[in-house]
């Protein structure tokens, strides 16, 4: 992997330790996760412990030390999608994907997140697939975006 | 892009504005929010750039993208105005006949329009919409008139006024004096007097101070913040530019959470377009005052809209929050004193300044000032963002605006103030909403969410989601937090699963007192309410799920089973095509039937079921 990303984006902060959210975050936009030679090489810049930096790249959820898959779908868990049924669709979603929420499919093809809410609450249930806002969601809506997707890669048409 | 650099360079560069949209005779507004953008509003804007192209209509028909209207259930809305047509789930495909019916020949599309669901009676204005009609617009007024990403359609309903009169007729004691007048408190929760928080910044010693608007918005269920600094960033610039001049800051942070990438990005663009303007920067508008905003970005953790935590964050640190011996007024972000408001506080000051103090008092109850937006949500007919004069009761929140029941299941509750609120039953739906009438019942107002419950939702259930999301958000600092409220979360889940025991009520209670007494942050301070308010109003249902191993709203999955009606079965054959378990049975245009030991309770056979033969319980 090749980390001249991971320098400039440090440039362009000017090695400001205030801007360390912000840096992991395109990091992470560039990289799809912090590898570890990225922090390491953030440490020594910012002059900070890699230590503390672990605690900064663990506390904040956003944030993934392992490399996602190429969708992300995100379930938003939030008060109004919970009454809405958002268990429900989790359930589901998890089964159909064999993983749990923060995990990869073996295949690297889907990442299964939830969020405690995105704040499109008058639409829910909300699900976030590869940024796009679903909303309404129940089980059966959720799976067929996701075989949608699934299926895009094997050119079958839906 | 103009420089501004006096008052008179900047009402003529409105007047320049106004000047050029007063040679349009239609402006047609596309809500841009991001519950719109769900309901695929982008298509809706392509095809009327390409239609008003095609009918050679760009010179008199203004198109904007707005902010959001607050009605997001509807979506995607379009205005058309001058005349304020109110036009609902409108799709790319209507919008020729927008073009041809409306714009060109002055006649309403009907069945774009909103349906009274009383008299089945379609409503052309939006103000004649019982959504709209019991509301005060005030802070939200403007959401369908401006596009965020230009500040000249946030001057053109005279934006920046207030910060003109603000720096050049008042004195910065005079602007607190003013604030306080209005009795303006703090919309993040706490409902804290905003003038006397400047006015402890202002005479904190120390040349350096900052001044903050936090957008980390994360009680879910609400989402006021998001629409206003999405919608509307300018207005939150000039509340953040008058805030600093009356305490003497000179740098601003903005932190805007992760999981709202569009308040982000149009929060940018305001300050880039204020800076290009002058408003933002050295000597601004001539007065000697320098400002300038910066963002900053969260990161997924719940417990950074706390004010010390967040501080920690924006430092690029651990959002572990502090003791609050020491005030952030007086030691803040680097140890300087730190001006904190929510992003609706800052909203309310141009309001202020400009209106005057008297009108903005005149408005709500004894202690409570101001109109207030709440979120709207759950099981209601109609749910978004509704801004309405504090002291309205909740019966009119819930049954004249939001429309009363969703589907035909009662109402049986109100859950306000996030994690740190509670639940307040129907029975209490005469209450006026304030900041102090929600603390008695056993809830707080928070920062404006309200998530209607009814006999379909699970008040155990609701709990015990409160309590493991809180769980998950505390940050571990302190012991009665992280372990009590993990404690709480067992005990929650042997109730859901029929496994609780009869003391499992006494010894949660007791773990609640302990949690609340002994945590250090408002995080654990507050965690109990939830669960103490459903004991307190629900407990009942609790019961339940206790002595009769049985759950009311059939929700908690141990303890419910799936069945289908003999009598509504048409047989279509729905149910058995969707179960992923193949627990149904049943040939074509026969009754079908679930076979108990292979369902998995996932309802999905419920939700495909045209003839709501599917029954729970």
């Amino acid at each position: 992997m090749d980390f001249k990303a991971v320098d400039l984006v440090i440039d362009k902060h000017q090695e400001k330790r205030t801007a360390l959210i912000t840096i992991l975050h395109e990091i992470q936009d560039k990289y799809n996760h912090l590898p570890e030679e990225a922090l390491r090489k953030v440490a020594s810049r910012l002059r900070m412990d890699l230590n503390d930096l672990y605690g900064v790249a663990t506390f904040y959820k956003s944030f993934s030390l392992t490399a996602k898959g190429k969708h992300s779908v995100t379930l938003c868990l939030g008060t109004a999608c919970h009454v809405r049924g958002g268990p429900r669709i989790l359930k589901e979603v998890k089964k159909f994907l064999n993983i749990e929420p923060g995990q990869t499919t073996g295949d690297k093809r889907f990442s299964l997140n939830v969020v405690n809410c995105l704040g499109v609450c008058a639409i829910g249930p909300v699900m976030l697939v590869d940024g796009k806002f679903y909303g309404e969601m129940n089980p059966v809506k959720a799976k067929r975006i996701i075989e949608k997707l699934n299926k895009k890669r094997s050119g079958v048409r839906s | 892009m103009r420089k501004i650099k006096s008052v008179s360079d900047l009402e003529k560069w409105r007047e320049a504005i106004l000047g050029k949209e007063k040679g349009f005779e239609f402006t047609i507004s596309v809500c841009g929010g991001t519950g719109c953008q769900a309901y695929g509003c982008q298509k809706v804007k392509a095809a009327f750039q390409k239609e008003l192209k095609r009918e050679g209509m760009k010179e008199r028909v203004a198109l904007k993208i707005t902010g959001c209207p607050g009605f997001c259930e509807r979506g995607p809305l379009v205005t058309i105005f001058p005349q304020n047509i109110f036009y609902q789930r409108v799709k790319a495909e209507d919008v020729p006949l927008i073009i041809s019916e409306t714009i060109q020949n002055g006649k309403v599309v009907e069945h774009l329009l909103f349906e009274d669901p009383m008299d089945h009676h379609k409503i052309t204005f939006s103000q004649d919409i019982p959504f709209y009609r019991a509301q005060m617009r005030r802070l939200l007024s403007h959401n369908d008139l401006v596009n965020p990403t230009r500040i000249e359609d946030y001057l053109a309903v005279g934006g920046y006024r207030s910060l003109a009169k603000a720096f050049f007729q008042m004195r910065p004691i005079e602007v607190i004096e003013e604030i306080k007048a209005s009795g303006l408190r703090g919309r993040g929760g706490a409902g804290y007097p905003t003038a006397k928080k400047w006015e402890s910044c202002r005479k904190a010693p120390g040349e350096t101070k900052y001044v903050i608007c936090n957008c980390d918005e994360g009680d879910p269920g609400a989402f006021m913040d998001r629409s206003l600094l999405e919608g509307n960033p300018h207005s939150i610039l000039e509340g953040m530019l008058i805030g600093a001049y009356a305490i003497g800051a000179n740098q601003g942070f903005i932190y805007v959470r992760q999981e709202y990438p569009l308040a982000h990005k149009n929060a940018g663009i305001a300050i880039k377009q204020a800076r290009k303007a002058g408003l933002l920067g050295k000597n601004i508008l001539g007065s000697g005052f320098d400002f300038d905003v910066e963002m900053a970005k969260g990161g997924g953790a719940f417990v950074c809209g706390e004010s010390t935590a967040l501080i920690a964050s924006i430092e690029g640190k651990v959002g572990e929050p502090r003791g609050k011996q020491i005030h952030t007024v007086t030691e803040g972000l680097w140890g300087k004193p730190t001006n904190l408001n929510n992003v609706e506080t800052w909203a309310n000051v141009p309001l202020i300044i400009t209106e005057g103090s008297k009108w903005f008092s005149s408005i709500g109850t004894d202690k409570s000032k101001g109109t207030k937006i709440f979120s709207l949500v759950g099981k209601v007919k109609n749910t978004g963002l509704v801004e309405v004069p504090m002291g309205i009761t909740l019966k009119e929140i819930i049954f004249h605006i939001g429309g009363g029941q969703q589907d035909g299941k009662q109402i049986k509750a109100v859950q306000t103030g996030g994690p740190s609120g509670g639940c307040i039953p129907a029975s209490l739906f005469d209450l006026p909403v304030d900041f102090d009438s929600l603390t008695q019942v056993g809830s707080m107002m928070g920062s404006g969410g309200m998530i209607v419950m009814d006999e379909g939702t699970c008040m155990v259930d609701v709990a015990k989601y409160f309590i493991h999301f809180l769980q998950e958000e505390s940050c571990g600092k302190c012991l009665p937090c992280r372990e009590g409220l993990k404690r709480m979360g067992e005990i929650l889940d042997r109730i859901t699963e029929g496994k609780g025991s009869e003391e499992s009520l006494s010894l949660l209670e007791e773990l609640a007192e302990v949690v609340a007494d002994t945590s250090l942050c408002g995080l654990g301070k507050t965690a109990p309410n939830p669960v103490l308010s459903a004991l307190r109003y629900f407990r009942p249902e609790f019961e339940a799920h206790i002595l009769q191993k049985r759950c009311p709203a059939a929700v908690c999955t141990p303890l419910i089973q799936y069945s289908i009606s003999d009598l509504s079965c048409t047989g279509c054959g729905a149910c058995k095509k969707v179960c992923p378990m193949r627990a149904i049975e049943g040939e074509k245009k026969q009754n079908h039937r679930i076979l108990l030991e292979l369902c998995s309770k996932c309802g999905s056979c419920k939700d495909v079921c045209k003839s709501d033969a599917v029954m729970v319980q």
